[in-house]
Order: C-alpha cells, then structure tokens, then sequence
C-alpha cells in the first residue's frame, strides 16, 4: 500500500512540475514574444551572471569557513610535509588561476550583454595575446612538473637500508592482515595455493618448506615502530584492492598474482597524533555529533554510539565487492620498545600452526 | 564531391517511397537519425539521472530504511534498506550510462548526424545504410543494457571500468554473473556502433564538403566531431579487445587478466595473468573516451558562443591546433589512471609529463572563449547560458585535473570523492552543458519550432545553482580521504564529521534533478506546441541555416550552396548586417579576414 502511495506522490511531484512549467508558459502567451533572447533578456540574464560569480564565490568561502578542517589531516610520515607543501602550492595556483578566470567570464558576459543597436568588436585573432598564454601556462607547468616528478622519485625509491623493516600488507574481500618477517627479517615464500593448508590456520599462505617463513608472524592489526622505514609489500588473494593510508600520505594498489610495493617512514606514534591540537578539535568534533545521534537510538531504544578516540586507518580504495566499504585495518605507531614488547607476545607462523 | 551531389530525379524518388517505417524507423536520412539518437540518449538519461538519486539518498542518509527504495529496488531493498551490492550496481550502471549512452552516443551521434552534413553542405552522410545500422547497434545494445538491470541475480556493480578479478568472478559479487555477461555483450555492440557512425563522420567530413568549403573553412563544430571520430576510431577498438579477452577469461578459462586465485576456499586454476593488463587496455580507451565526450561540447560551444557573441570565435587556428594537440595526447596520458596500480613509478613521471600538458592547449580554449565574450554583444540565449556555464565548469574541473594528473598528488587523492568532483565537472557537466546548449540552439533545425526561452532560462539556472552546490562541496569529502564507491562512510568514525556535507550534496542533487523535468516539459511540448521558427533564428553563418526549414531528403532544394568565406564573419567592419553567411561571396576588395 505504502509503495503504491509512494508511486502516486512521485507521480504527483512530477504532474506538479508539469503543470507548473505549462502554466508559466501559458501566462507568457498574450505577451507577444519571440523565443529569442530581446534586450530585456539580455538585462536581466546579464546580471543574473554576475549574481552567479558571487554565488561561486560566496559557496567557495562558505565551504572553507564551515568544513575547511577536514581537508587534507596532519601528515605521520617523513615524505608528508614534501607531499603536503607540493599540494598547497598547486592549489595556490589553481585558486588564482579560478579566482581571475571566472571573475573575467562572467563579468564580461554581464558588462557586453546584448543590446539591439550595439555592434560587437570584431576580433578575430591576436597573435601576440595568444602566445602569451600558452606561454605562461608552459612556465607554470614546467614548475609544478619538476617540483612533482622530484617529489615522485623521492617517495617511490624504496632504498633497503639495514634499518628498515619489511612488512607484507595482505587483503583479502573483506578484511585485511600483515605478516612481519619475524627475527630473520626476511618473508618466506608465499602463495595461495598454500591457503588450504594446515586447516586453514595458514592465513596468508606462507610456504611451509621455506625455513625463512617459519618465523614470520600474522595479524589483523597493524603495529609500526615510529621513526623507522617500513618497506610494505602488497599482496591480494582474490581481486583487486587497494591499501591507503590517508595519514601517511600513502596508497598502493593489491594485484592478485604480483606483489607491490610502498615504503614510508612514519614520523608521530598515534598517541603524539591524539595530542595535537588539530586533532583534539577534531575527536571532540565528532563526539558531539556521536552524541547527538546517540540521543537518537537511545530514543528508538539502540544501543548508543560508543565514544570515538582516533587510530590511524588502513581502508581499501578500490572496489572489491558488497562490503569494501567496511574493509579497514587499526594501525598502531608506538616507541620502538612498546613495539618490541608487542612483537614478542606474537606467535610465529611455526608455533601458530601446531 | 560529385558523389554527395543526388540529382533531382533522385531526390524526388526517395520521397515517393518512403512510408511510416523507412521515414522514422529504418530512417537512412541523418536528420531522422539525429533524432533517433537525441531521444534514445535522453531517455537513457533520464535512467541515469533517477539511479544517482537513489544512491543519493542513500549516502545522505545512510543505512536508514527509505520506502522509495522499496518502490524501485524491490527485493534487493529488503525493508527498504538498499542493499550494499545494490549501490554498487547503481553506482556502475549510473557511469556506465551517463558515459557511453548519454554524453558518447546521445551527445555525439545527435550533432554529428545532425550537423555534419548540414554544416559542410551535403546530401546526407557518406552511407545512409551504415549510418542506420550504427543507430539500431545503439538501440540493440540501450536494450541489453536496460535487460541487465532485469537480471536476478542483478545487473554488472564492479564498477563503471570493470576492473577483474572482481568482474571476472561471479564468486566475488553477485553482478559479475549474467549481468556483466550482459553488460560485456551491450559494450560490444555498442561499439561496432560507435566505430560505424565515426568511419561514417570521417568519410563524409573528407570527401563531401561543398565547393569552397576547404578545411580551414569548417566551423569548429565539424572540427570536434572529425577530430572526435578519429579518437574513437582509434581507442573503441582497444575496449573491444579488452571485452572480449575479458569474456573469454570468463566462459572459456583463459588466463588474460587472471593469476593465483583463492576465492571461496578453492584455489582457481588460472595462472600468469595480470589485472594490470586490463588496466592498460580499458585506459587506452578509457582516457580518449572523456574527449570523446567533451571534444563534440566543446565543439557546440565554440558555434553558440560566437553566434550569439555576434563575434568572430577569437583564435580560430588556434582553437582547431588545441583540438589536435588534446587529441593527440589524450592517447599517451592513459597511465594517469594507474600510477598506483603497481606499475613502474617511471612510467608514473612518463604519465604525469604527458598529463600536465593537456592543460595548455586546454588554457589556451578557455580563454580563447572569454576572449571571444569581450567586447561582445552578447545574446544571452538558453544556449548561450549553458555555453559559458560549459566554459566555466571546465576551468573549476578541469584545474583540479592539476592536482590528479600529478602522480605525487594522485598518491593520496586518487580513488576519493576529489576524483568524483574533478570528473564531474569537467567531462560530465560540461558535456552535459553541451548537450543542452546544443539542443536549444538546433532544436529549430531538428523540429521546425522554437523552445520556450523563459523556461530555458528556469532550467538553467538552478541546473547551474545545483551543478556547482552538488561538486564543489564534494572536493572537501575527497580531501578528507573518503574513497568513492563506499555504500556508506558510517563504517568509519573518523569521517562523521563530513555527514553534513553529503546531506547538502543531496539535497542540491535533488534539486537539480527535479530541474531537469522542466526541460523535459519544454522538449516534448516545444515539439507539438512550440512557436514556428524563422529559416535563421538565431541570425548564424553557417550553411544548415540556409536549408529549407521543412525537412527533406537532400537537404536542399536545388543545388547545394557554395561556400566563399569562413564560418564567423559576425559584425565584419564594413557590412550592413552583423553576420555575413558563408554562402556570400566576398566582395571586390574584401579580405577573407582569416589567417
């Protein structure tokens, strides 16, 4: 019955749209007009351009003033300042290069609206003007193209030095794990077909004739030693998926069959992150509209939302089925010896499969 | 051009045979066809549109128990609760339509059928047959399409690129059965269509121009739609081949796009393969296709601006030099799709190099076009409304493209909803602009009447209003770090402070939406009820105004017009009128002002 009535008022909304435009086209005809566009027209949609330059204008402050905060977090990672001053000074560009550019369009088609007796200015080329502006979009490019490609190289060498420690990021539809190389530092061989093994206690498919994985330990939470360079390699099982990392400025993809790779250094442990001011605001931010909807399912007689304490997240950025919105990993950034400590009470992929 | 040239006898003949079928079914004349293609391609929107909704409601209000999802969703609504692989097929079907059917066949296929041989002064296309055969492959594969949303187990959801395993493996979702099969089955066939309307448009945009009509001659309309066809001839290939290695990796075992495989605890047998490949294949088409979109726009626009600037388009060698430089890098920038995708990082500089140099030629376009508005006598006609909000949607898309087509920068934006915006923007509202400013400007062409101006004007505006009130929030969410195809974002704490900003989203989507009936209104009505048109309403230079107004096989009584000057003769010193029509011959002393 409710599906009937839903179908008839989305029937009736469109009626009414209908009607409504017929009746503003009825109330025109005694007027004796032309569908073209007269001076009076011209007049009013002139300004009506001009009227819409304030409006971007004006939604473009409002959206900074009112959700400004949530652009781009805090950076955790030793290439975040490089990726973020590269980011603000190509959106530096872009603003001026938007500001200027809209304001010239639209008030140029307020100030030359149409009238009867007026003769455009007739243009039709202007060499000099025109290499002026290939010219200068050139230069800028050039800069933003080296600045990125500098930035690029730095971020994707991925050097092995003796610090850095190896962690293989494993997804699967729809959870994530990691596999730490365990005290010999080095991943055993790995693949699917082994996944069957050992009852299914072999979670990543690690080969059990390669000594070097006999060590390596399996998680479902991602702990990092802050300070230190970790070189992740990405595997998939099933299809593709895609590990990002937001905070760390970090994102690779997971291909079934090949294994990828991505390396940062993460620079706060996520208790420094929670004390940073920004994102205090932030936590508190959010519990107040935790609260506000926990109001609500208390009402409707729910559970309330628990209280939010920030983690940093891994979360899967390409589509890989009906719960990839869901796919997501805690990562934990601590002091080198709180890692430690945590390592130690793993059980290593021999003991976990006795 | 001797072949473009019936004769009379001819002429006469065809009008004698045609009865209700040859005339508005199995039509050979581009005109007809024309229409076929506008009404197929809005109904087809139409589609698309409404889906975009549902998911909007959804991810405005998430997880919560709507009717209206009920009403369309049926069973995969269960209490009114879409489902999360039901958002996802909506998602993809949305792209799927608003790329191929809407802005590829809809856009192009109305205004190359419509204008090219009217703007170049020939008969009809160089093969009506083909040209007929290439809408019906449209129509046949809009019905497959449609058909798959019928399927049971539901229609293709991995997305609108397909990428495999997920869309190889009915294992992995439920739309990667008979769905995708079907959807696999409609590209296909969608794309001998498109192969055969663009072979069409290059031949006859070669070989059946008038006398005097040499390339330098061509309005910029025809250029895009040439310089169109030639991409797509190009590129639709290479998704074809795509398609079909992905459809033997399905039915018959292969291996192309598969390797290592544990899905459902068995381990498939395929082996050696690579999604990577895929990638590479679907982007080379991929990358074109938004030109192939945006290029025809672009096109409408050039032809709207300056006729009703009343001025010459300024920088006619360089608007026609910008189309071909975009055209040809828009064929090695593809890898700005994949520089995470685990391919060589220096691919990655390789891609970015390429990328960034899209945006000159891209600069030199915009302001060629708001130089063209200076000094103006600007006729701000519903067309003309939507040409300057096309050039005005392409600056604000097309620089965040500054940011994407950085392969540093594309690290932590890439899959958010900042590439939703970018590309919203810059291909689907632009070439949705186009579409629009298209169909009020040649509306009196394709039907004999005029549309309602004032209701043109309603349209636009909150069109407008809501385009930028739904796409400029969205950066913020992108920024934020959301990725898109997420069915809600409730799974993370961290993101409800960004709920708000979706809600308003929605409710400017719906707006703008709920806009779009008023142009439907204005379309179907103008078509019966709409004011009688004058031969050349909009006072234009170019030929298709010079055809009899009453449609006819031929296109012209008579002989076919020549051509003695450039397209953009508008307020020339020294003439009575403000636009001179290519078919006046100069006069003695006048300098053909067109370098």
């Amino acid at each position: 019955m409710t599906i009937l009535l839903i179908f008839t008022i989305l029937i009736l909304i469109s009626i009414s749209m209908w009607q409504i435009s017929k009746m503003f086209e009825l109330s025109q005809t005694n007027v004796n007009t032309t569908e073209i566009a007269d001076d009076k027209d011209n007049d009013y949609q002139g300004k009506l351009m001009f009227a819409f330059l304030v409006f971007i204008y004006l939604l473009t402050l409002f959206s900074f003033y009112q959700w400004g905060d949530v652009l781009l977090p805090k950076a955790a990672s030793d290439h975040g300042d490089l990726y973020d001053s590269l980011m603000w000074s190509t959106f530096a560009v872009i603003f001026f290069v938007q500001t200027i550019t809209q304001a010239l369009l639209h008030y140029f088609a307020y100030k030359y609206r149409g009238e009867k007796n007026k003769k455009a200015f007739f243009l039709a080329d202007n060499d000099r003007l025109e290499a002026i502006w290939t010219i200068i979009p050139m230069i800028v490019l050039a800069g933003l193209i080296l600045f990125g490609l500098y930035t690029w190289t730095d971020i994707m060498t991925v050097e092995e030095n003796e610090d850095a420690m190896i962690v293989e990021l494993y997804a699967q539809q729809y959870n994530w794990k990691a596999r730490y190389a365990g005290n010999d530092g080095v991943l055993g061989d790995a693949n699917v077909r082994f996944l069957n093994d050992f009852d299914g206690k072999n979670l990543v498919g690690i080969d059990a004739t390669d000594p070097n994985g006999l060590d390596d330990v399996v998680v479902q939470e991602l702990h990092l030693p802050v300070g230190r360079e970790i070189i992740f390699k990405m595997r998939s099982q099933d299809v593709l998926h895609s590990a990002y990392m937001p905070h760390f400025r970090a994102q690779m993809n997971c291909v079934p069959g090949m294994i990828t790779e991505f390396a940062f250094t993460p620079i706060m442990t996520t208790e420094q992150m929670r004390q940073t001011p920004e994102m205090i605001a932030k936590v508190k931010k959010i519990n107040k509209i935790r609260a506000k909807n926990s109001e609500e399912l208390v009402l409707k007689g729910e559970e309330p939302l628990e209280p939010y304490i920030f983690d940093y997240i891994l979360l899967c950025n390409k589509i890989c089925g009906a719960s990839h919105y869901n796919m997501q990993m805690k990562i934990i950034v601590e002091t080198e010896d709180k890692f430690k400590k945590w390592m130690s009470n793993q059980q290593t992929f021999a003991q976990f499969i006795q | 051009m001797s072949t473009a040239v019936t004769t009379e006898e001819e002429v006469h003949e065809h009008h004698h045979k045609e009865t209700f079928i040859t005339k508005y079914i199995f039509s050979q004349d581009h005109k007809m066809i024309a229409k076929q293609y506008l009404i197929t391609g809005l109904f087809m929107g139409i589609i698309g549109i409404a889906m975009s909704l549902l998911f909007r409601v959804q991810l405005a209000w998430p997880e919560q128990s709507f009717k209206i999802f009920e009403v369309f969703l049926g069973k995969w609504a269960p209490e009114g609760v879409m489902d999360p692989n039901v958002y996802l097929a909506l998602v993809t079907i949305h792209g799927t339509i608003m790329v191929f059917f809407v802005l590829t066949a809809g856009l192009s296929g109305t205004f190359s059928n419509l204008l090219i041989p009217l703007q170049i002064g020939a008969r009809d296309m160089a093969s009506g047959l083909l040209n007929m055969i290439a809408y019906w492959l449209f129509f046949l594969s809009s019905v497959l399409m449609i058909a798959s949303l019928f399927v049971e187990a539901g229609p293709a959801a991995a997305g609108w690129t397909i990428y495999p395993p997920l869309s190889a493996l009915p294992q992995a979702q439920p739309g990667s059965g008979l769905g995708m099969t079907l959807w696999l089955v409609s590209m296909a066939i969608f794309v001998a269509s498109s192969l055969l309307g663009s072979l069409n448009y290059i031949v006859t945009v070669i070989n059946l121009r008038t006398k005097g009509m040499s390339f330098s001659r061509l309005p910029l309309t025809i250029w895009a739609f040439f310089i169109t066809a030639i991409i797509g001839v190009v590129s639709f290939p290479v998704l074809l081949s795509a398609a079909l290695l992905l459809i033997m990796d399905r039915s018959f075992g292969t291996s192309f796009f598969l390797s290592d495989i544990f899905i459902q605890g068995e381990v498939l047998h395929y082996q050696g393969g690579s999604p990577v490949l895929y990638e590479h294949l679907f982007w080379f088409l991929g990358h074109p296709e938004v030109y192939i979109v945006l290029l025809p726009a672009l096109g409408i626009t050039s032809e709207v601006i300056a006729t009703n600037a009343r001025k010459p388009i300024f920088g006619y060698r360089a608007m026609v030099a910008s189309i071909l430089a975009i055209a040809f890098l828009s064929t090695i920038v593809w890898g700005h799709h994949m520089f995470i995708s685990g391919m060589n990082p220096f691919l990655g500089s390789v891609f970015t190099f390429t990328t960034l140099l899209i945006a000159i030629p891209s600069a030199v376009k915009a302001f060629n076009y708001i130089t063209t508005l200076w000094k103006g006598n600007l006729q701000l006609n519903p067309a003309m409304l939507f040409s300057i909000a096309l050039v005005s949607t392409f600056i604000s898309g097309g620089l965040t493209g500054i940011i994407l087509g950085d392969s540093t920068l594309d690290i932590n934006v890439h899959d958010t909803y900042f590439v939703v915006a970018h590309f919203h923007l810059v291909m689907g509202i632009s070439a949705l602009y186009g579409l629009f400013a298209g169909v009020y400007h040649w509306f009196p062409k394709m039907f004999k009447r005029m549309m309602n101006k004032n209701l043109g004007y309603i349209h636009f505006w909150i069109t407008a209003v809501g385009a930028y009130g739904v796409f400029f929030p969205m950066h913020f969410i992108g920024m934020a770090g959301l990725p898109r195809r997420y069915y809600t974002n409730t799974a993370f704490p961290y993101f409800d402070d960004i709920a708000d900003i979706n809600i308003v989203i929605s409710i400017f989507a719906f707006i703008a939406g709920a806009a779009q009936i008023i142009f439907l209104y204005n379309f179907i009505h103008s078509i019966y009820y709409g004011k009688e048109t004058t031969q050349n309403p909009w006072k234009s230079t170019t030929l298709e105004w010079t055809a009899p107004i009453e449609h006819m096989h031929g296109n012209w009584d008579g002989e076919i017009p020549h051509v003695y000057r450039w397209a953009y003769d508008y307020s020339k010193p020294g003439k009575k009128d403000d636009y001179v029509p290519q078919t006046v011959p100069l006069e003695k002393g006048e300098e053909e002002l067109q370098h």
